[in-house]
């Protein structure tokens, strides 16, 4: 039984001045998969990310969720697709300015009227589903650990039961050990939302653990497509140097 | 060879143009769309109130300062040349009618330029570099609305009130010196600021201050938001907005004077 799409781009372009980002870019995601993206740094990944919920206008081509076409929608129509979304920023992107429990419920307290100790419930029930205590959600971002604001961030991510889910290298920066805890949560927290995931990140421990599907995208193009199993035998030179991290073979890194 | 040399001459000149109109472009649609989000609604008050009393009444202690004694000093010096043909009297007029129409506004601009104009393009500039812009709108939430709009009208209601707070300030500074300092006699110099102060004169400011508060803010606000990556990127911006504003400052003093001098 095939699966429904729930996100789509083809032929996706996008340039910053003479700089060719996105030359390109197909993808599909299917329902209630996680895929990840992998690729070097400055291959795109992040614009192709941030294409997709509206935050970089693409140039061309067509990016459909839900069967409809980001591209062509007001911003307007793109803030509702937004509702659901939900998006773990590379560095968390917490507010500083405020609470971890105004973090959390922020996009919550944006959609509607949420009292504040409704809030503050909603704020300690996600909390607890990152493996952190109900007390934390009265402390400042500034007062919390490198592991501690990526799950803090993780919980405003998922606080709004998105049905999808955007990762930017959510392991980048934390011990491997943290790194591993942050990827269970995030395969549990994507399993109990049911949500579809897109992940990018260059971790291939991340990839084997939070992967259905990877594609890897180079020089702006999305050059393979496949299982996990598969990357490891992918028979693609460029996947394979990628998984294995040599500095020799086809990707060349421009020093 | 020296054609070549010609070419690129023009083409650096060709392509600073471009980025020129680029960032004139930009810049236009960037106040125009925060000032038409300042007109829908919603406002988020509880931002609202906290910048203005970050530019309200944060900014008092150096305005006041500055005013103070900008209108002592300015007792001192039109005493000595009004000295020169006997015409002390008027000591007290100059010193409220500079301090209404150009002092106060003039100098608060610059100061809160140099206060709030830094300091929000470097936290809206730290906010783009950390990508919190970017969660804001994925949080449903209008980066325009929440960050700009409630400092675009903060510094609009404020500085209008920050100058008025200056202008009384100013003036008490040239009375200490000319009661205690000069020996006016106390009753007249107030007769005589009363007496040649026009309403004109306190509004002009006050129109002054409204436009200050205006380029302050969305100077502020604008290179913050487009800050470049990085901690220099923020550097950058918090430089431009504090020298482009106290620029714009000074230039729209000339124009609004000019505005008023002919009505």
């Amino acid at each position: 039984m095939s699966k429904k799409t729930k996100i789509q781009m083809s032929k996706v372009y996008k340039s910053f001045g003479s700089n060719d980002v996105l030359k390109g870019v197909n993808l599909e995601v299917d329902e209630g998969e996680s895929m990840v993206i992998i690729g070097g740094s400055g291959s795109g990944k992040s614009v192709m990310l941030k294409c997709i919920i509206g935050l970089i206008h693409a140039d061309n081509g067509i990016i459909k969720v839900d069967d409809q076409d980001i591209l062509q929608m007001s911003t307007k129509q793109i803030e509702a697709v937004n509702k659901k979304v939900g998006m773990l920023f590379q560095g968390g992107a917490l507010f500083d300015s405020l609470s971890v429990w105004e973090n959390i419920t922020f996009g919550l307290r944006a959609q509607g009227n949420l009292s504040k100790s409704d809030a503050i419930d909603i704020a300690q029930a996600k909390l607890k589903a990152v493996g952190l205590r109900g007390e934390t959600a009265f402390l400042l971002p500034a007062e919390l650990s490198g592991g501690m604001q990526k799950r803090v961030a993780l919980a405003r991510a998922i606080a709004a039961n998105p049905d999808i889910i955007f990762f930017d290298e959510p392991t980048t920066g934390l011990d491997p050990i943290m790194a591993d805890v942050i990827n269970e949560l995030i395969v549990e927290c994507v399993k109990d939302l049911g949500a579809t995931a897109i992940t990018i990140t260059h971790d291939m421990a991340s990839v084997r653990k939070i992967a259905d599907k990877v594609a890897m995208i180079h020089e702006g193009k999305i050059i393979w497509t496949g299982t996990v199993k598969r990357m490891e035998n992918s028979g693609n030179d460029h996947v394979d140097q990628f998984i294995h991290g040599r500095s020799n073979g086809p990707i060349q890194m421009v020093a | 060879m020296s054609n070549q040399a010609d070419r690129n001459f023009l083409a650096n000149i060709g392509a600073a143009f471009l980025t020129f109109l680029e960032a004139v472009g930009r810049f236009s649609a960037f106040t125009g769309a925060a000032l038409s989000h300042c007109l829908r609604p919603p406002i988020y008050f509880k931002q609202l109130i906290k910048q203005m009393i970050d530019i309200g009444f944060y900014s008092l202690p150096v305005v006041a300062l500055t005013t103070a004694f900008s209108g002592m000093v300015l007792a001192l010096q039109s005493y000595t040349g009004f000295a020169r043909f006997s015409a002390e009297g008027a000591v007290a007029n100059v010193v409220a009618l500079s301090i209404t129409r150009e002092l106060a506004p003039v100098l608060a601009g610059l100061m809160v330029a140099g206060r709030i104009g830094a300091s929000m393009a470097a936290e809206i500039g730290t906010m783009r570099v950390t990508e919190q812009i970017d969660a804001l709108t994925t949080l449903s939430t209008n980066p325009l609305k929440y960050l700009v709009v409630p400092r675009i009208i903060a510094g609009l209601i404020m500085m209008p009130l920050l100058v008025l707070v200056g202008d009384v300030i100013g003036i008490f500074g040239g009375f200490v010196v000319g009661v205690y300092k000069l020996g006016f006699n106390a009753g007249t110099y107030i007769q005589n600021t009363v007496d040649f102060l026009e309403p004109l004169d306190i509004i002009s400011g006050l129109v002054k201050a409204g436009a200050f508060g205006f380029i302050v803010t969305i100077m502020g606000c604008y290179h913050g938001y487009y800050s470049k990556r990085g901690a220099q990127g923020v550097g950058v911006a918090t430089t431009n907005a504090v020298v482009s504003a106290s620029i714009l400052i000074l230039i729209f003093n000339y124009l609004i004077t000019e505005l008023f001098f002919s009505v």
